[in-house]
């Protein structure tokens, strides 16, 4: 079997080569080293995209998602594992994972369905203040904390159906935009949530093991207590994606993106454009707030300050620059976009105005992004057709 | 047996009056020519059938079911099926893609279903695809052979059968056609007529309206005509009596 052994050949070099410039990305210190590694990626990922190699890694990979999905998670635990000493970079690598958990939500909203969602931050915020109460006030098992704080990012989010149900396209955006800004004025005002100063968030403590203990593997080594957040949430999102993979290889996505393309060609086809709008979105706002409660429980304090506008914004590019739709895009782009600016100390005060520059030069150049997403692949294992 | 039944439909745009009191009946298995000029109210006939349109008066019944005002969705449950004068094809999407929102009827949307049961899902998959290939292969054999490639790829006479064969694939009880030879030359326009009438053999009970300027295809297929101006039926008949009616030369040459 050639062809097999060749597409599995692509995807184990693809993974090895994410998984040497992760750990080197997250363990350099020098700027130019950062800067030069960072160009490099970008350069590669558009060779990736654009030669056949792309194409041919998504494909092996969804003929046998399980496998490619598994062996993407040890080649990051590997990461995680090298780099166990480290807290720095093993918060940077888990706050990846679950931002990526995140984007997952918003690629279904607006890369599938076309809900432009500019509140994303908002919905992870929500995940992190009802994790930061019910942890903290209720004897709650942690995983029914973390579910609870998913529903209730996705009931809260309800109250915006009815709007977003009546507008289209930049009137969508402009409903998220002022439910984003109102999120954070609220937590500013509100006491009981902390006002300003925020709220401390217990550590998590799973079926009895607590996760804010360092790991203690033998005599004289020790793994940082982050290490149990990196699997936690790499976890979390493999979960996330195989979900919108098999999300978009269905019926159910197919309905997606008739209601993005075209509304009422949808709807003469029988299509009900409500129903599915409402799922895409209360499902990307769970993902959010999933993500958010164990985001909470992992830096053990949380503040208005970071669930801005600025915040969402920075999701919503993630999206873009990975490829809008496209789930594999969301891995490298998170990776890039979160861990550049701890990294170079000189763009952190502007990372916002980069941030802005970096949309409005990817809508211009590469509207479909780093990985542009491809066709529905319906018979992965036969090729096309 | 009427299969559908349109009795003093009005449809108002503001003050303007776009169809007026209009009767018009659909014989089940019969082809319908709809005929008139520019702005006559054919369009708006069809949108207004399949719930794009309120109509501010009258009634449509469709197979014995009263689906005045009813939804884009329910209309579509009772068995309607169009095309648009603009192609209106997700052009990003695989030709399967697109054929298989016309068969959404069909297939199954549950969450489980979708999600969880992946064998049962892959079978509708399969079913689907033969079932796709077997209808575009009356159109074109060579579209037959591209179903999952972009139909932004294609050119015009291919998203036009594609949007035939969108309609048809769910199997619909009455098909509406808009203007299916915009933008298509004359040869392409029989070709695809002659496809259309093939393909039908296949759904004997099938009935048609069809929206056309070319007369040529309006006298070649259709066994009925109905003629509009200013949203009002100004004749019907057959298309030679139509055709050599006075008021139909009025309403397209003017008054002299």
């Amino acid at each position: 079997m050639p062809e097999r052994f060749k597409s599995a050949t692509s995807v184990l070099l693809a993974l090895t080569a994410f998984a040497v410039f992760t750990y080197l990305f997250l363990e350099i210190e020098q700027q130019w080293e950062v800067v030069a590694l960072a160009i490099g990626a970008i350069v590669a990922l558009q060779i990736f995209g654009r030669s056949g190699i792309a194409a041919r890694v998504e494909r092996s990979a969804a003929a046998n998602q399980r496998g490619a999905v598994t062996l993407t998670v040890i080649s990051v635990l590997v990461v995680a594992a090298a780099l166990h000493e480290s807290h720095f970079a093993l918060l940077m690598l888990a706050t990846v994972a679950l931002y990526v958990t995140a984007c997952l939500g918003l690629t279904i909203q607006f890369g599938y369905a076309g809900i432009v969602n500019f509140a994303g931050a908002a919905f992870f915020g929500i995940g992190c203040y009802t994790t930061a109460v019910l942890a903290a006030h209720t004897p709650l098992p942690h995983v029914v904390v973390v579910g609870a704080s998913g529903l209730t990012a996705a009931l809260i989010g309800s109250a915006l159906i009815l709007p977003i149900l009546r507008t289209r396209g930049h009137y969508v955006a402009l409903i998220t935009i002022a439910f984003s800004i109102l999120f954070k004025t609220f937590l500013e005002v509100n006491d009981t949530l902390g006002g300003p100063q925020g709220l401390k968030v217990p550590g998590m403590a799973l079926f009895g093991w607590s996760f804010n203990e360092p790991i203690r593997i033998t005599e004289n080594l020790e793994a940082s207590f982050y290490l149990n957040y990196v699997v936690l949430a790499v976890a979390l999102a493999a979960l996330a994606f195989v979900l919108v993979k098999r999300l978009e290889r269905s019926w159910i996505g197919l309905n997606f993106d008739a209601v993005r393309l075209d509304e009422t060609a949808a709807a003469v086809f029988g299509i009900g454009v409500a129903r599915w709008k409402i799922l895409a979105f209360t499902l990307g706002n769970f993902l959010a707030g999933v993500a958010g409660a164990i985001y909470a429980m992992m830096i053990g304090f949380i503040a208005p300050n970071s669930f801005t506008f600025g915040d969402s914004l920075i999701l919503v590019s993630i999206v873009i620059l990975g490829g809008l739709g496209n789930a594999l895009g969301v891995i490298p782009a998170a990776l890039l976009l979160l861990v550049l600016p701890e990294k170079l100390q000189v763009i952190q005060e502007y990372r916002f105005l980069l941030y802005s520059i970096l949309v409005i030069l990817i809508l211009l150049y590469r509207p479909d992004g780093l990985l542009p997403r491809r066709l529905r692949e319906y018979f992965p294992q036969r090729g096309r057709g | 047996m009427s299969i559908l039944a349109a009795h003093g439909l009005t449809v108002k745009f503001g003050g303007l009056i776009a169809l007026d009191a209009l009767d018009l009946e659909l014989q089940s298995g019969e082809v319908l020519g709809l005929i008139g000029p520019n702005g006559s109210g054919k369009t708006t006939f069809f949108n207004a059938l399949t719930g794009l349109y309120r109509p501010a008066g009258g009634r449509v019944v469709v197979n014995g079911k009263d689906i005045t005002g009813a939804s884009p969705q329910a209309v579509s449950a009772a068995g309607l099926a169009r095309t648009f004068q603009r192609s209106r094809l997700c052009l990003p999407l695989s030709v399967f893609d697109n054929l298989m929102i016309g068969n959404h009827r069909n297939l199954d949307h549950g969450i489980w279903a979708n999600l969880v049961r992946r064998g049962a899902l892959q079978r509708q998959i399969e079913a689907g695809a033969a079932k796709a290939r077997t209808l575009t292969a009356i159109f074109s054999a060579a579209l037959a052979g591209r179903l999952f490639d972009p139909v932004a790829a294609l050119p015009m006479i291919d998203r036009r059968r594609i949007e035939i064969c969108r309609a048809l694939i769910g199997e619909p009880r009455i098909l509406l056609l808009d203007e299916p030879s915009a933008g298509m030359t004359h040869d392409e326009t029989h070709e695809l007529m002659d496809d259309l009438m093939a393909a039908r053999e296949r759904l004997p009970a099938l009935s048609i309206i069809l929206i056309e300027h070319e007369m040529k295809v309006i006298e070649r297929v259709t066994d009925r005509c109905a003629v509009l101006n200013y949203g009002r039926k100004i004749c019907e008949g057959a298309y030679r009596d139509v055709a050599g009616d006075e008021r139909v030369r009025k309403a397209y040459l003017g008054e002299d």
